[in-house]
């Protein structure tokens, strides 16, 4: 006898509604990375104060108003810390705690699990974007109205590739070891890759490669979209989709479930 | 429904599971008809997870074949682990998130879950539900991922080490849902070094060590079948000769003082034997007193066919 009802447990497996498990992951991965406080940190404290000291303090000569030229470059940086960076930490950590095979072994299908995750990426850089261009509204702000739909697609756009590329690193290193990396590449693109300082200012060599780079790419494309309103080129487009293909064919390829 | 009943809902011929040289399943065989509790029990690092990733469909086999409810565990996953619950070793959920809230995801897998709320009451973490994952201790960690096996309703669960860290009243509450589990007529595979907990759970029991299934069959059988292993075991003052004891008795019988004054033979012990043994205590002016005949447990079990020491 045990303490049970009779037919509790009766099986009844079926699977769920796809769109209810697409829901449920996209929000249960998008409200955890915005409640680590350290993901905060990076994700929305860490630009959020570049933003302003790259306005207020003239540490870098830019042209006026600063912030029309800063807003752009924060935003790409909002990007890659969080689809990059935060999306790399938190998957090490999450094979580290044996989340990828938890899921995995539910009826939740593999594809969707990655689906599950783009959408977190892309909820979390919405929140991004509304924070961060509500303080440089503040600071001032006036975008080119022209360019906010082509801005609105590289960030997309850019969310995947970084994101693509975070899914690399975090998928397949320890959790310590992907933790170091990448804080390091984030530090790297930042200060040389074309994030913080626009490839013309960086010593001779480097402008032609940082070009090459998602962070170059993207925030040279955001700058030229949100201060002058012009379509990107096909240039920084092209490099975002081979960043962020060959990242995800990678991926595929190396990710392991814990 | 591939399956019809009466057709076993894992059956596992010839596995070969090799990482790298070494061969962590060779040549097991494994079959869990419907609606039982089958456990996979043998030390640390006898085959025992390695045998069950390749039933939920995470290891590829090297060899043999494999069908879980009459599928292919690697082509079939995922139409598989639709009908399957699956209990990993040491669990699984992303740190930063609330008990809760991981098992309402998982339960969202399903048409017709359980009611998260009312399985985390009978697991005892209604209090911990808010707690975040990487702040629950090792044995909340078990029973939420027990939780997640079950939340499903799966017909065939998976529970690999279901009781490893946990308290002895949580382990309780573990074996009475693997019996509720049965009951509902839900099949279940387990992995255990605990001998009571195969004894008390089990249907049929897979004894195995170093990736080879050294003995199946039920408790029962495992432990009576061979008349030739039962003990007899007496106390008696210390220091008897045991070696005139034995001489008294057939060739079969082998007699030892285990501790002293605590006496075991073994071997074909039948009714002559137990009157030859009070006789010969009689004898020797010695009361034989607690004269027991036990069948072996399934430690003696384990012991005469590895030789070894089943918690090592």
């Amino acid at each position: 006898m045990t303490s049970f009802e009779a037919g509790v447990f009766t099986p009844a497996p079926a699977r769920g509604p796809l769109w209810r498990m697409v829901a449920v992951q996209a929000r249960t991965e998008a409200a955890l990375a915005l409640r680590n406080g350290e993901q905060v940190l990076l994700t929305l404290l860490i630009p959020l104060a570049l933003l302003v000291t790259m306005t207020v303090l003239r540490l870098i000569p830019l042209p006026e108003p600063r912030v029309d030229s800063v807003a752009p470059r924060i935003l790409a940086l909002a990007v890659m810390s969080s689809a990059f960076t935060g999306q790399a930490i938190a998957l090490g950590f999450d094979r580290r705690y044996g989340v990828l095979k938890r899921l995995a072994a539910t009826a939740v299908p593999r594809w969707l699990l990655v689906v599950g995750r783009m959408l977190a990426a892309v909820a979390v850089v919405v929140v991004q974007l509304v924070v961060l261009c509500a303080a440089a509204v503040l600071l001032g702000w006036t975008p080119a109205v022209r360019g906010i739909p082509f801005a609105l697609g590289l960030i997309l756009l850019g969310t995947l590739a970084f994101g693509a590329l975070g899914a690399l690193l975090g998928g397949a290193l320890r959790a310590e070891i992907v933790l170091a990396a990448a804080n390091f590449v984030w530090f790297a693109l930042l200060l040389v890759g074309g994030i913080a300082l626009p490839a013309g200012a960086l010593p001779g060599g480097l402008d032609a490669v940082v070009g090459l780079l998602p962070s170059g790419a993207l925030a040279e494309s955001l700058r030229s979209a949100l201060v002058d309103g012009m379509a990107p080129g096909w240039q920084p487009v092209l490099v975002l989709l081979c960043w962020g293909a060959a990242g995800a064919g990678l991926a595929v390829k190396t990710i392991r479930l814990s | 429904m591939t399956t019809h009943l009466g057709a076993p809902v894992v059956e596992v011929s010839g596995l070969v599971k090799r990482f790298g040289r070494k061969s962590a399943v060779n040549r097991l065989d494994l079959r869990v008809e419907r609606g039982q509790v089958l456990a996979l029990l043998g030390p640390n690092g006898a085959g025992k997870t390695t045998t069950v990733e390749v039933c939920e469909g995470f290891l590829r086999p090297d060899q043999g074949t494999v069908r879980v409810l009459g599928l292919d565990p690697v082509r079939d996953g995922a139409a598989l682990r639709v009908r399957i619950g699956v209990m990993p070793q040491g669990g699984g959920a992303y740190p930063g998130i609330r008990a809760g809230e991981m098992l309402r995801v998982v339960a969202s897998c399903a048409a017709d879950p359980l009611d998260p709320a009312w399985l985390l009451e009978v697991l005892g973490l209604t209090a911990t539900a808010r707690v975040p994952y990487k702040r629950l201790s090792g044995g909340q960690r078990q029973r939420l991922s027990l939780a997640c096996a079950l939340v499903t309703r799966p017909e065939l669960v998976f529970l690999d080490e279901p009781t490893a860290g946990m308290d002895p009243q949580a382990r309780r509450l573990v074996w009475d849902l693997v019996a509720a589990l049965r009951a509902d007529g839900v099949s279940v595979l387990l992995t255990t070094h605990m001998m009571d907990e195969a004894e008390t759970l089990a249907d049929q029991v897979v004894i195995i060590d170093n990736g080879r299934a050294v003995a199946a069959g039920s408790t029962h059988q495992l432990t009576t079948d061979d008349p030739d292993a039962r003990r007899l075991r007496f106390r008696a003052r210390a220091g008897l000769d045991t070696g005139a004891l034995a001489a008294t008795l057939t060739d079969d019988c082998r007699v030892d003082e285990i501790e002293p004054g605590s006496y075991l033979v073994a071997g074909r012990v039948d009714p002559q034997v137990v009157s030859v043994v009070t006789a010969w205590c009689a004898e020797q002016g010695v009361l034989a007193e607690e004269i027991r005949v036990a069948t072996r447990s399934l430690e003696d079990v384990f012991l005469d066919l590895t030789g070894r020491e089943l918690r090592a």
